[in-house]
């Protein structure tokens, strides 16, 4: 028999005992709600109208034409509220929030846009709200921070270990062993202790349900390939989930390869050779480990990519074959960001780009009456410092210098 | 009955509580883990839980959480700690047990580290990160070497919760004083009462208590409450602050 929470042999819950009634407890309405046709139907009526659900699937006319291959479509989850596919997470652990009866809710954040989406939500159900954000990349993402801030939310800039995700989600579980009571931990990526994966999964599961009617309609077939940025593998689990049974259709996730996948800075678990079986943050997945089992630093020049783990469902996708894994290096992320930029006028995330670098790498060698689908997952301009930086920018810096002048004589 | 319970069991006989002090193996550094377990013997602790170091200790405080990401990145290796372990059983001839989570024995191999913990004389486990559900193969294994899977009570258990734990704990219940992380005062106040009896009322295990344990106070007041008192947090602050020599008379003081 094949216990509850596990795919395959991974998944799992390892929590502390303090936990295990508040997880009970959140098993118990998790399964009244997906059972709830009216819990969906709230969900989507709330997507639509306070986000912008059904994003757009867009058809990439001039980068398919500049690679000559197959018709590219991109499916727009930047255009939600917010930003990013973590929305569409965020507001349904909301509403399950309200049905728990719980009055705060705390929340990690990578790139930020986790983070900013729990804040939003906080601020439109009455919540209080407290985000743990690794103090590395409350540098990163400094717009981001500024916004949760204006929306009420408290951030926490997370000082041990990397001062990265996987710092910042430590950091939450321990408020979550003091709170429990009042709180919710509205977990952003399909990994973590069940019923998380499977939870997160099934909010972003719209993603797909949307792209695969989206792209029959547009095209009058089933794309050939569908990509996806994989951090932790929230947005890859949602656009492939709607494509799954469809077992012509090639599903590649594409991990940050940083500065390559030999060179140890990387954030690749299931595309590289570095991971290994383990258990951590109350999961059994591949991690980026020493022989040891002590977790190791990930690079990625995408905050919301770098991390150590990767969703349950996608390690037992990609044993199975079902899902094939590859990486892309910074380096390749900023030109295929360039080029989207260029030629369709899109800002790309710099997770989401990731995706982008392995679509593009195989549009070529596909026929013309093919097409495939990317999923965008953000929007690039909250990365406006870093990529600016990555292109050292002359006339961006020296806004900045001059801006930070202004402010020094004002102080004065 | 483990061999770790009849120890116990054998020294409540003796004393009206027993004291269970901790250190994470390597922080400061092995020498200095060394006097600190010198110190705790002679003045009368009566096992010692050594906590192998992994980087991601979520159950844990700012303070021990400093101690793990501090060996670690000082280049401590788990096979030191084996190593310092079995020297440590060798010198000092009171319980030792190891504290650490499950992913440093998943990675090691659960039989092949519970074997290797059996050499080297360790007379039981908490890991904090496993619940009874995910560990059926670990509590087996260390039940059929006569070790101790010790298991967590917390005050968020129900006594059902509390009977399924104590079926598959053995040597000691580690009852959780309080909710949050290692490190925070604890209140002792009708509530905590109220979950000892509960705790009792569940199993016949002698039971330890910990987090927030700081001084003779909390002590006296455990005694008659419960059979051992766990000292974490405030001995690593100690030794932090005036150096492993403080540790001694701390001990002493608190009975």
């Amino acid at each position: 028999m094949i216990k509850k929470g596990y795919y395959g042999h991974w998944g799992g819950a390892f929590i502390p005992e303090i936990l295990f009634e508040t997880f009970k407890e959140l098993n118990v309405y998790f399964e009244e709600a997906k059972n709830d046709p009216s819990f969906w139907e709230e969900y989507l009526q709330l997507m639509s109208s306070y986000s912008c659900r059904p994003t757009p699937l867009t058809y990439a006319g001039n980068v398919s034409k500049h690679f000559g291959g197959a018709h590219i479509y991109i499916k727009r989850e930047d255009l939600n509220h917010t930003g990013a596919h973590k929305a569409n997470n965020v507001m349904g652990q909301g509403l399950l929030v309200k049905r728990m009866g719980k009055k705060r809710v705390i929340a990690e954040t990578g790139a930020g846009q986790h983070g900013v989406a729990t804040a939003t939500m906080a601020a439109k159900f009455g919540f209080d709200c407290t985000i743990y954000m690794g103090e590395e990349d409350v540098q990163r993402q400094r717009p981001n921070v500024f916004w949760m801030e204006k929306m009420g939310a408290t951030v926490v800039p997370v000082t041990d270990g990397s001062k990265t995700l996987k710092d910042a989600i430590n950091e939450a579980f321990r408020d979550w062993v003091t709170n429990m009571d009042s709180t919710h931990y509205v977990l952003g990526t399909v990994c973590g202790p069940h019923p998380f994966p499977e939870m997160v999964a099934w909010f972003q599961s719209i993603i797909g349900i949307e792209a695969r009617e989206q792209i029959l309609k547009a095209f009058t077939k089933l794309p050939t390939r569908v990509y996806a940025c994989v951090g932790g593998g929230s947005n890859a689990m949602g656009i492939f989930q709607g494509f799954l049974q469809d077992e012509q259709v090639g599903l590649v996730g594409v991990e940050a390869g940083g500065k390559g996948l030999s060179s140890g800075e990387h954030a690749s678990r299931l595309a590289g050779s570095d991971a290994s079986p383990g258990v951590a943050q109350g999961y059994k997945t591949m991690f980026l480990q020493d022989s040891d089992g002590q977790m190791l630093d990930t690079h990625s020049v995408a905050a919301g990519l770098d991390y150590i783990g990767v969703s349950p469902i996608l390690s037992d996708l990609w044993e199975k074959g079902r899902v094939r894994f590859t990486a892309a290096t910074d380096i390749e992320v900023m030109e295929a960001l360039d080029l989207t930029m260029k030629k369709e006028g899109i800002i790309p995330a710099l997770e989401s780009a990731h995706g982008f670098v392995q679509a593009f790498k195989e549009a070529p060698d596909l026929g013309t009456e093919e097409a495939i689908v990317i999923n965008m997952s953000g929007r690039g301009d909250k990365d406006i410092f870093t990529i600016a930086n990555a292109y050292g920018d002359p006339s961006w810096k020296k806004f900045i210098i001059e801006r930070a002048e202004q402010y020094k004589n004002d102080k004065e | 009955m483990t061999t770790l319970e009849e120890t116990l069991r054998e020294a409540l006989t003796r004393k009206k509580i027993l004291l269970m002090t901790h250190l994470v193996l390597g922080y400061p550094s092995f020498e200095v883990n060394r006097e600190v377990i010198r110190q705790m013997v002679k003045n009368g602790v009566d096992m010692i839980e050594m906590q192998i170091p992994f980087s991601e200790p979520v159950a844990d405080g700012p303070m021990i959480l400093k101690a793990n990401q501090e060996s670690i990145s000082r280049g401590v290796k788990l096979e030191q700690c084996l190593e310092f372990a079995a020297e440590i059983t060798a010198e000092f001839h009171i319980p030792f047990i190891f504290m650490t989570y499950y992913n440093i024995l998943y990675k090691y191999g659960i039989e092949a580290f519970i074997d290797r913990a059996y050499d080297i004389n360790i007379q039981g486990f908490i890991i904090p990160d496993l619940p009874p559900e995910e560990g059926k193969e670990y509590v087996e294994l260390a039940k059929s070497r006569n070790m101790a899977p010790i298991q967590i009570f917390a005050p968020t258990s129900t006594k059902e919760r509390m009977q399924l734990l104590a079926q598959n704990g053995a040597g000691f219940i580690y009852c959780v004083a309080r909710r949050g992380v290692t490190g925070k005062k604890t209140d002792f106040d009708q509530d905590f009462n109220e979950y000892i009896a509960r705790c009792r009322s569940a199993t016949n295990l002698p039971l330890a208590v910990g987090f927030g344990i700081r001084s003779k106070k909390d002590v006296d007041f455990l005694s008659g409450r419960a059979d051992i008192a766990v000292i974490g947090t405030e001995t690593i602050r100690l030794v932090d602050e005036k150096g492993a020599e403080a540790v001694g008379p701390f001990i002493a003081s608190l009975r």
